[in-house]
């Protein structure tokens, strides 16, 4: 077995096997856990997944919302405990694999469409109301 | 006990623990070893242990070198390492035992020894770390360089001749670096491998030297002695 084998094989006990099937583009909420000292709570973060990169345990999604009229973006590690799940609230349509133009947008037009194609892997999924 | 083992650096990953803390990880295939000679002190005069790792074709090996290994009962064998021992540990090895990496389960760090990466020839500004010259105010083509080195006759008080150990350009890496008291992430007994929290010196497939620490900061000191208990 070569090396990048035998280190792959040592990832492989922690990589999520429950990990949904989510797109660039869809609109998402993310339950991160939060350790306060003793105490843990988790907090949801929605918002648009504008860019997916890394492979492997690296696979990380950057997710990014407006609060307050202020944009912020959070990368989440995907395979990382710290995220405890990850659901689909609709599908966005995007012809890219980064969304990095949605930054230099205002208002309405930030909007991405429902996406109508290749939906026949993401069955039990609703369309949001158009 | 001080127990040294040989490797082969596979590379670095990340790893989560418990907690989700994500923190950087190199793989170490440790072992196993072969102890092919014990020195003691009737025979040799000092107490140390000769250890071999990773396997070779015989054809590949000397005749001298085969027959070296053969007598620890051992296939030949590519790296040979000798490491000193106290007279006291010298009865708890014995020829053609087999060391695994199971041999530092109870410890929460260990020292790793490698080659770092070669290099070539640099300037002193990377070197050692030197801040070089100016960018303006008239320093012409002599932005990355070492400034003076004295005077030629400084602390010598011979002859023309710049003092012994002045830091200059030269060549860089390829030597040979101890990265001590890190931490021990998990170790994986089935496959041989140490998880090391951290960069190890050298080259992915470089060879390596693992061994327990040998001093440990007062914090960490604790926390073996707590490992070890517990």
């Amino acid at each position: 077995m070569g090396a990048q084998q035998i280190i792959e094989s040592v990832n492989q006990h922690q990589l999520k096997t429950d990990l949904p099937k989510i797109f660039v583009g869809d609109t998402v909420n993310v339950h991160s856990r939060i350790i306060e000292g003793e105490k843990e709570r988790i907090q949801v973060f929605q918002g648009v997944i504008i860019a997916r990169s890394g492979r492997g345990i690296n696979e990380t999604i950057t997710v990014r919302r407006i609060v307050d009229g202020q944009g912020v973006e959070r990368i989440f590690p995907l395979h990382s405990p710290r995220v405890a799940k990850i659901e689909t609230i609709r599908h966005g349509d995007t012809r890219r694999s980064k969304l990095y133009f949605l930054r230099d947008r205002v208002g309405k037009s930030r909007r991405l469409r429902d996406r109508r194609r290749k939906l026949k892997h993401t069955e039990g999924v609703k369309l949001s109301q158009r | 006990m001080a127990i040294s083992l040989l490797g082969k650096k596979l590379g670095m990953t990340r790893y989560y623990t418990e907690d989700g803390v994500s923190m950087p990880v190199t793989v170490i295939q440790t072992g196993p070893c072969v102890v092919t000679q014990v020195r003691t002190l009737e025979t040799d005069g000092y107490t140390a242990v000769q250890i071999a790792f990773g396997d070779m074709q015989a054809r590949n090996s000397t005749m001298p070198l085969i027959g070296h290994d053969a007598k620890a009962g051992s296939a030949p064998k590519r790296h040979h390492r000798e490491f000193r021992i106290g007279a006291d540990e010298v009865a708890s090895y014995e020829l053609g035992q087999e060391l695994t990496v199971d041999a530092f389960a109870d410890h929460a760090f260990v020292d790793v020894i490698g080659t770092s990466k070669g290099k070539g020839f640099q300037g002193p500004m990377k070197r050692h770390h030197f801040s070089g010259l100016e960018a303006s105010h008239g320093v012409e083509r002599k932005h990355r360089s070492g400034g003076s080195i004295g005077g030629h006759a400084t602390n010598l008080g011979t002859g023309p001749k710049v003092k012994k150990g002045k830091r200059m350009a030269g060549h860089m890496g390829a030597e040979r670096v101890t990265a001590r008291s890190l931490d021990v992430v998990k170790i994986d007994s089935e496959q041989g491998l140490l998880l090391v929290k951290g960069a190890v010196p050298g080259h992915r497939n470089g060879v390596v030297e693992i061994r327990t620490p040998r001093r440990l900061y007062a914090p960490k000191a604790r926390k073996q002695t707590e490992r070890m208990k517990g």
